[in-house]
């Protein structure tokens, strides 16, 4: 199983009452163990299990309301595998998001 | 797209971890590594020098963090991390010296060390990851497994009295003595941060799942359900007499800061006590010269 992003369901639909976007999540699915603590405890509620499995076997998070993150990094403080935390975007359009950062570090 | 699966090297605790060790031994759902993670944070902003921050583990399933922290560390015999810390943190009193273990390592095994730091006030924080339970070692009872608990040891319930570990600290001689769980992330980074900058022997409890052993014996759930429990079980009381904090199987958990108070070191009565014997003899102990 290959752990390339996957796209959230619904992403490319149109959305009807369109929020800026708050906060950008970043999920290292290699790492994810499953756990769930970021799902249950994430105050938006952005979060899901996904569907498919990672290297480890375990079902990773993936976000599912990107409108709703507000970049509070409670689910970075949550998470016992370091394989998630969030980042707040202030005042910025949406465009000029800072990029993800390269994927070094990355077990293969 | 938002989220994105690749990015690891931004995360803002990578820093302090090595990396090469990931992923952890933890199971799924423990809350060890939620600690590790609040700890981490609490590194970051307490902005210390790193080259003077050393984190001892004794061992057990907590006696881990010292192997994934990026950091100077030791992993010391069992029971043995708060004697090890002691002879560092008079060897070279500029360090600031973190002892990670689990329950069953630093009041179990090593209980004896643990009261002596205490009564001593070495200055050591002493961050105690309590999960009911001795873990790595197959689930056996510990000495804070609470009354009628199922462990590996305890097949009809444990019939021990467990202890209450705040008010054994602070009964011993502790400066600061505060109980979290892996539920209160914010508040916990928060204490890693206030016993990072007390002087003496600080002490920190830190309530956490442990789903693989304690939780399935006794058909609790799993880590997330032991976190449910710790949120909706737990009650703040900031300066509570710490008598009043025993622990019993599922019931309410008192969290907060109990004891934050000034007693001299023991590397202070130390100097003090020989300069006063020794007077213009007396060099100081290790590094700390008293006749400037």
């Amino acid at each position: 199983m290959d752990a390339e992003p996957t796209a959230p369901p619904g992403a490319g639909q149109p959305v009807e009452k369109t929020r800026r976007v708050r906060g950008v999540v970043y999920i290292n699915g290699l790492r994810c163990k499953g756990c769930g603590f970021c799902i249950a405890f994430c105050p938006p509620k952005v979060l899901e299990f996904s569907s498919e499995f990672n290297p480890l076997g375990y079902h990773p998070p993936h976000l599912v309301r990107p409108e709703g993150c507000t970049g509070c990094d409670l689910c970075g403080l949550y998470c016992p595998d370091f394989a998630i935390y969030a980042v707040m975007i202030k005042n910025e359009p949406e465009d000029t998001r800072p990029p993800a950062p390269p994927a070094e570090g990355a077990p293969p | 797209m938002t989220a994105r699966t690749d990015a690891v090297a931004a995360n803002p605790v990578e820093a302090f971890l090595r990396s090469d060790r990931m992923p952890h031994i933890w199971c799924p759902g423990c809350g060890i590594g939620t600690t590790v993670n609040c700890f981490a944070r609490a590194l970051l902003q307490a902005k210390l020098n790193l080259d003077r921050v050393v984190v001892v583990s004794g061992i057990g399933c907590t006696g881990r963090v010292a192997g994934y922290l990026e950091l100077d560390s030791f992993h010391t015999t069992h029971g043995r991390a708060i004697p090890f810390a002691t002879g560092l943190k008079l060897a070279n009193p500029e360090l600031t010296v973190v002892v990670y273990s689990g329950d069953g390592d630093l009041v179990g095994i090593g209980g004896n060390h643990f009261i002596h730091a205490a009564r001593r006030n070495v200055d050591l924080k002493v961050i105690c990851v309590n999960n009911f339970t001795y873990g790595m070692t197959g689930g056996q009872v510990a000495p804070t497994t609470p009354l009628g608990a199922l462990s590996t040891t305890t097949p009809y319930g444990c019939f021990e009295q467990p202890f209450n570990l705040p008010q054994l600290a602070e009964s011993s001689g502790a400066v600061y003595v505060a109980r979290w769980t892996s539920y209160h992330v914010r508040q916990l980074t928060h204490a890693f941060g206030e016993a990072l900058r007390k002087k003496g022997f600080s002490f920190i409890e830190i309530l956490s799942p442990c789903p693989t052993l304690y939780e399935r014996r006794n058909r609790l759930g799993d880590g997330l359900e032991m976190m449910k429990y710790f949120k909706e079980q737990s009650l703040v009381r900031h300066g509570a007499p710490t008598k009043e904090l025993g622990l019993t199987f599922q019931g309410p958990i008192a969290v907060g800061k109990f004891v934050d108070r000034e007693r001299p070191t023991f590397l202070e009565t130390l100097n003090q006590q020989l300069a006063r014997t020794l007077e213009a003899q007396y060099a100081g102990c290790a590094g700390e010269h008293v006749r400037d």
